[in-house]
C-alpha cells in the first residue's frame, strides 16, 4: 500500500503507470494488502469471538449466582409503590420530570435525543479522528458526546441513590422512611422572581422572560455565527441550523437542571398552553 | 487410524454434502469455510493481524450480539411456561422460581443478559462515536445503530411488564403515562384536549389498548416483546452487518 515512505523510496512519474507486485511464498494472491499483514479468519478471529461468547456466557452464570431477577407481589391497581422507579435505563428520564412538565420530559427530549444521536454524522464535519482513538483532533464533538451522555448517567445516578418518597431528595445517610417535607422548597416561575426583585407587574416579568428565552437561542444561534466564522464556514447553514438547535437544546436541560436546584426556579416561560 | 477415520468422514458424501470442503486445516478451505457457510460468511475470509488485538472494538458490538442470541434463547424457554393473561402470568413466574427446574437460572439469565445488552449497546456506541466510526462513508449504519439502540431500550422495557407483578405494573402504568402528554395525539399534552382527544381515543389508549394498564396492555407489550422487536431487531443487524461489510470497516479489521 503507497504511504509517505513509500512515495519517498519510490517517486511516480506522473505519465506512467505502474504496478507493483512481488512473489512470495503462500498459497493465494493478495490485492492492496501487505503480504504478511492479514490472517485467515478461520480459525484466528472466530477462536476470538468464540472465546469471547464463552466468557460472557460464564460470567452470566457466576453473576446470577450473587444477584436474581426481583419479583414482587402481584400487581395491584390500588397500591402505588412510593417512590416509584422506572427501569435503570430509564431513571434519567424519569429523573428529568422534576425539571420539566410530562410532555417534554417525558415525550418531545427522548425524541430530540433520539433524532440527535442520528445527525451526529450529518453535522460532524471534522475528516480527522476515523479509525483510532484520538481526543486532541476532536475535542468539541467528544465534549458534545460526554456532555450529554454525563446527563444521562448522573441524572441515572441520582434517581437510583439520591430520590426516595415522593421522588425527594434523600442521601443515603437520610432516613428513608420518613416523608420530607414539601412546603420546605417553594418553586416559583422565574418570572414571579423578576417582580419580587425589579418590582415590575406580571405581564411585564412574563415579557422579560420570554425574552431571556428568545435570547438564549439567538444569542447562542449569532455568537458562532459573527465570532467563529471558521467553525460555521466549515459546517454550512443547513447543518449549523440543525447543530446548534439540538446543541442549545442539550445545554439548556442542563441550565434549567441547576437553575432548579440551586434557585428553585419552576418555570423559565409560562403561557396558557406549555410552561418550558 | 485417526487420520484415516478423518479422512473418510470429511470426504463422504453426506459431509460434502453440508460443508462443500474438507476441514479448514489448509488456506484453501480456511477460505472455503468462511464464505460457504451463511452463519460465518459476515465476516471477510481473511483479517489484518492487527484486528485480532482488541484495543479497537473491545468486542463490544460481539457482545452485544451474542447477548441478543442469549436472550433469544432463554426467551424461547421461557415462552413454554409463560401465559400472557393477568390471572396466570404472576403465578408463571413464581413456578419458574419455586417449582420447575432450571427455571430460576433461566430468568435470572434473561433478566441480567437483558441489562447487559443495554449496557453494552451503549458502550459499543461510545466505542464507535471515539473511533469516529461514525463518518462517511458510514453514516448510514450510524442510524440503523441508533434504531437498534431505540429497539433495545424498548425491548427491555416491554419485557418488563411480564411479570405482572408490582414492579412490572407501576414502571408501565407510569411509562405509559408519559404517552398521554405527547403534544397534539396526547389527551393530557398541549393541544391535545383542544384536538378533541378524550382517555379513550389518544395515543395512549392505542398504545395499552384501554384507560389503565390491564389485559390489553399484556398481550400487546407480549406480542411486541416475544415478536415484532426482535424481528425488527434482527432485520436491522441484518442490515447494520451487510452495511458493515459493503461501507468496510473504520478500524485495523
Ligand atoms: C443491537 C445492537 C447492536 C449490535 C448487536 C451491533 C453489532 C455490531 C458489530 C458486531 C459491529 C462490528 C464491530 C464491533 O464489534 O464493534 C458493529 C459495528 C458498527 N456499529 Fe453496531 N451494533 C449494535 C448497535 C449499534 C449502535 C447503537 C450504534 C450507534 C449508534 C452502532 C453503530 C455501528 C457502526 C457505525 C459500526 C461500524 C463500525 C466501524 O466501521 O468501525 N451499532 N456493530
Amino acid at each position: 500500500m503507497e504511504n509517505k515512505v513509500t512515495r519517498e523510496i519510490f517517486p511516480r512519474d506522473a505519465r506512467k503507470s505502474y504496478g507493483l507486485v512481488e512473489l512470495m511464498k503462500g498459497s493465494n494472491p493478495i490485492v492492496k494488502k501487505e503480504p504478511e499483514d492479514t490472517v485467515y479468519t478461520w480459525p484466528n478471529l472466530i477462536m476470538i469471538e468464540l472465546i469471547c461468547a464463552l466468557l460472557v456466557t460464564a460470567g452470566l452464570i457466576i453473576l446470577v449466582q450473587f444477584v436474581h431477577a426481583p419479583l414482587r407481589s402481584l400487581a395491584d391497581p390500588s397500591t402505588t409503590p412510593n417512590p416509584m422507579r422506572a427501569p435503570w435505563y430509564f431513571l434519567g428520564l424519569q429523573e428529568l420530570l422534576v425539571y420539566f412538565d410530562p410532555w417534554y420530559a417525558g415525550v418531545v427530549l427522548p425524541g430530540m435525543i433520539i433524532v440527535g444521536l442520528m445527525t451526529f454524522p450529518y453535522v460532524d464535519t471534522n475528516p480527522k479522528g476515523v479509525g483510532y482513538y484520538t481526543f486532541s483532533e476532536r475535542k468539541f464533538a467528544i465534549f458534545n458526546y460526554s456532555f450529554g451522555f454525563a446527563l444521562w448517567w448522573v441524572t441515572i445516578v441520582i434517581g437510583t441513590y439520591l430520590r426516595g418518597l415522593d421522588w425527594q431528595w434523600y442521601w443515603p445517610w437520610s432516613d428513608h422512611l420518613v416523608h420530607m417535607n414539601p412546603a420546605l422548597v417553594t418553586l416559583v416561575p422565574l418570572h414571579i422572581v423578576f417582580v419580587n426583585l425589579l418590582h415590575v407587574s406580571k405581564d411585564v416579568g412574563k415579557a422579560l422572560c420570554d425574552l431571556l428565552f428568545f435570547a438564549y437561542f439567538a444569542v447562542g444561534m449569532a455568537i458562532p455565527y459573527f465570532l467563529m466564522r471558521k467553525f460555521y464556514d466549515a459546517m454550512g447553514g443547513a447543518r449549523y441550523v440543525v447543530f446548534m438547535i439540538f446543541f442549545l437544546s442539550m445545554m439548556g436541560v442542563g441550565l434549567k437542571i441547576v437553575l432548579r436546584l440551586l434557585f428553585n426556579i419552576k418555570y423559565i416561560v409560562v403561557t396558557p398552553w406549555i410552561n418550558v | 487410524m485417526l487420520e484415516n477415520l478423518k479422512e473418510k468422514l470429511t470426504k463422504s458424501q453426506v459431509f460434502r454434502s453440508i460443508f462443500r470442503h474438507g476441514f479448514p486445516d489448509n488456506d484453501m478451505n480456511r477460505a472455503y469455510v468462511v464464505f460457504s457457510n451463511v452463519f460465518l460468511h459476515v465476516h471477510p475470509v481473511k483479517v489484518r493481524r492487527s484486528a485480532l488485538r482488541m484495543r479497537y472494538t473491545f468486542c463490544l458490538g460481539g457482545i452485544t450480539l451474542f447477548l441478543f442470541i442469549m436472550l433469544s434463547v432463554t426467551g424461547i424457554w421461557l415462552m413454554f411456561y409463560y401465559t400472557p393473561y393477568t390471572g396466570l402470568a404472576y403465578n408463571n413466574i413464581q413456578d419458574l422460581q419455586f417449582v420447575i427446574f432450571g427455571g430460576n437460572l433461566m430468568r435470572d439469565l434473561h433478566r441480567f443478559a437483558a441489562h447487559g445488552m443495554v449496557l453494552f449497546v451503549w458502550l459499543h456506541m461510545t466505542r464507535v462515536f471515539l473511533t469516529g466510526a461514525y463518518k462517511a462513508p458510514r453514516e448510514f449504519n450510524w442510524v440503523v445503530g441508533v434504531l437498534l439502540l431505540v429497539m433495545t431500550l424498548i425491548l427491555s422495557w416491554t419485557g418488563y411488564l411480564l411479570p405482572w407483578d408490582q414492579l412490572a405494573y407501576w414502571a408501565v402504568t407510569v411509562g405509559t403515562k408519559m404517552a398521554s402528554y405527547t403534544p397534539f395525539i396526547g389527551q393530557n399534552g398541549p393541544w391535545g384536549a383542544q384536538l378533541g382527544f378524550l382517555p379513550t381515543n389518544d395515543i395512549m389508549f392505542m398504545l395499552i389498548g384501554g384507560t389503565v394498564v390491564g389485559q390489553n396492555a399484556l398481550i400487546r407489550f407480549y406480542v411486541l416483546h416475544c415478536v415484532v422487536l426482535p424481528l425488527f431487531v434482527t432485520i436491522a443487524l441484518a442490515v447494520h452487518f451487510w452495511r458493515i461489510r459493503k461501507d468496510g470497516f473504520s478500524g485495523p479489521l
